[in-house]
């Protein structure tokens, strides 16, 4: 765990010295700690480059805890947040906001996280069955409205004017473009609080993925538990695509990656954040550095790789 | 005098339905009492509800003395283990590190891991001899080894009652007698009081000390197994005709069914 937030800072350091003007990693290091010249530099670096990667860092981490929660509560290494609808949610608060109401930067953020947190609330209480959520009911209840959502999505692209359908397109890509530091703020907030709370709560859901019966006589408050976590790791989503826009399959990978390294019994929560936050500044990097010149948005690389991920882990799984 | 734990007028009920009525049942301390019953007549939602997994609709479950709902659920935990009928392991869990689970209760949020945690795993880990299965994942065990990692879980959480719903089902006869003598080793040796759901009668007279017959949702007889079990009960309970010789090796009642006959219902 320690590797990857080692891995994280350096890969963040890295990104930071690159773009149209470069700067030298060292200096970088002198202006984050307070000890830049003034020049052009200093200004790039704390105005452009890193809000871009405490951006990618904190949503990172926000999706990769957000992750491994809702793939513990529904039991499926499937359960994320972007293929259980919420992320499509947040999508759909933030197309509205732009095609119907033509809002700014954060009208436009505060409407996804509306958005998510409103489908989550759908879907869990459309789940609920005598009191209780279970994993599949989740998981199908989710995937049913995500594609309702999505058709929403769609619909209001097509229906909105062409320059508002076009600026929609664009933050449905997802990207780490252009993050100013009040996109940092919500995101990095919220990590900060709510992931060590999710952390603390892992014991708990670690317990509740052997059955809600053996979880309870052991003593855990199992409903309780089970709607804070979700409730926590919705916000988190939320507050994440509502910083970069629609962000695939980090929170689908990073949990089960961590597992995969690290081989740990319990639900790692932190080792998700951390795992998390290194994937979507490693994938930025990438996207910066790649040939095509044009900036590919950073949404549609996770997309990629995430896709190829999952495709492997379909191929070898024998527990989904 | 106070009881260790018993069920008082319970009505119990999922989704409205009601299951059990007016269910009144004493455990003997220090003794093994297995419930048994034709299918869908309570059983495990009285077992449920006696470790406070399912709310009563009306009556009480009384533990050590007091109403178990004035305890903290940890604090049930630490007094009460049940063992379920359906569990999962988390995928590429170990032996160890399962069992160790069952410490959770006994643990704080900022003391995690302390010595007495350890010893009662390696005793749990001994007393169901999976020892040499420590590291091994539970995923790759046979289903008689699975079964004793999950009662060592139980065991690690050191209650001095343990209630165990079905702990022999899907396991072949030679691994249903060694948990169940399991059982006995746990309650004439290490003074724990055990409450089970049985399905097999002469296992149920064999081991019990002290017999819950159940019907419809109703307790109809209790008792030692040689005064409890009887031709007519049979005949009535679970709509049986049998013959009732003794077990030449445990000299228990040992029931041999000659017909089903048809049910009252």
């Amino acid at each position: 765990m320690l590797v990857l937030f080692a891995v994280s800072a350096l890969v963040a350091a890295l990104a930071m010295t690159i773009g149209t003007f470069r700067v030298e990693l060292a200096d970088v290091f002198a202006i984050l700690v307070g000890r830049g010249d003034g020049g052009v530099g200093e200004r790039i670096v704390m105005t452009i480059r890193l809000p871009r990667v405490l951006a990618g860092v904190f949503a990172g981490a926000a999706l990769g805890a957000s992750g491994a929660v809702f793939q513990s509560v529904s039991r499926n290494a499937l359960g994320s947040p972007d293929v259980i609808g919420f992320t499509t949610g947040a999508a759909t608060g933030a197309i509205s906001q732009i095609v119907l109401f033509g809002g700014g930067p954060n009208q436009v953020a505060a409407a996804a996280v509306i958005g998510g947190v409103l489908t989550a609330a759908v879907v869990y209480v459309l789940a609920l069955k005598g009191g209780m959520v279970g994993g599949y009911r989740l998981l199908l209840t989710g995937i049913g409205v995500g594609a309702v959502l999505g058709a929403l999505n769609g619909l209001l692209l097509v229906r909105g004017a062409l320059d508002d359908a076009v600026s929609a397109n664009l933050w449905l890509a997802g990207s780490l473009n252009a993050r100013k530091w009040t996109h940092v703020y919500p995101v990095m907030l919220g990590a900060v609080v709510v992931v060590p709370l999710l952390a603390l709560a892992a014991r708990r859901l670690s317990l509740m993925e052997m059955g809600d019966d053996l979880a309870k006589q052991l003593g855990v408050t199992v409903e309780r538990t089970r709607l804070l976590s979700v409730f926590g790791a919705v916000l988190l989503a939320a507050l994440a695509t509502a910083a970069t826009g629609p962000i695939a399959f980090v929170a689908l990978a990073a949990p089960q990656l961590v597992v995969r390294l690290g081989g740990r019994s319990d639900l790692p929560v932190v080792g998700a954040a951390a795992m998390g936050a290194c994937l979507l500044v490693a994938a930025d990097l990438l996207t910066q550095l790649a040939p095509w010149g044009a900036n590919l948005p950073i949404g549609r690389m996770t997309g990629i790789v995430g896709g190829l991920y999952l495709i492997w882990l379909l191929t070898r799984g024998k527990n989904l | 005098m106070s009881e260790l734990l018993a069920a008082q007028g319970l009505t119990l009920a999922y989704d409205g339905t009601t299951v059990a009525r007016d269910v009144t049942v004493v455990v003997p301390p220090g003794r093994i009492t297995v419930i048994i019953g034709p299918n869908a007549c309570g059983k495990t939602t009285l077992l449920r509800a006696l470790a406070r997994l399912l709310a009563p609709k009306s009556g009480n479950v009384v533990l050590d003395g007091k109403d178990i709902r004035r305890y903290g659920t940890k604090e049930v935990a630490r007094r009460l283990g049940l063992l379920p009928q359906a569990m999962t392991a988390p995928f590429g869990i170990t032996v160890a590190d399962l069992i160790a689970r069952g410490r959770f209760p006994h643990q704080e949020l900022f003391r995690q891991w302390s010595v007495e945690d350890e010893a009662a795993v390696q005793a749990a880990m001994r007393l169901t001899r999976v020892t040499a299965l420590a590291d091994r994942e539970v995923d790759e065990l046979s289903g008689g080894q699975r079964q004793r990692v999950w009662l060592a879980l139980v065991l690690a959480q050191e209650t001095p009652l343990m209630l165990l719903d079905e702990p022999t089902t899907y396991l072949d006869i030679a691994h249903q007698l060694d948990v169940l003598e399991l059982c006995r080793k746990l309650n004439r040796e290490e003074r724990r009081t055990l409450v089970m759901v049985l399905h097999d009668l002469n296992q149920a007279a064999r081991y019990a000390d002290h017999l819950v017959v159940m019907k419809d949702g109703a307790v109809v007889a209790t008792g030692a197994p040689a005064d409890v079990l009887t031709v007519e009960l049979l005949a009535h309970t679970f709509g049986l005709e049998a013959r009732i010789v003794v077990d030449p090796v445990s000299e228990t009642p040992m029931v041999i069914p000659v017909a089903s006959l048809e049910r009252p219902d």
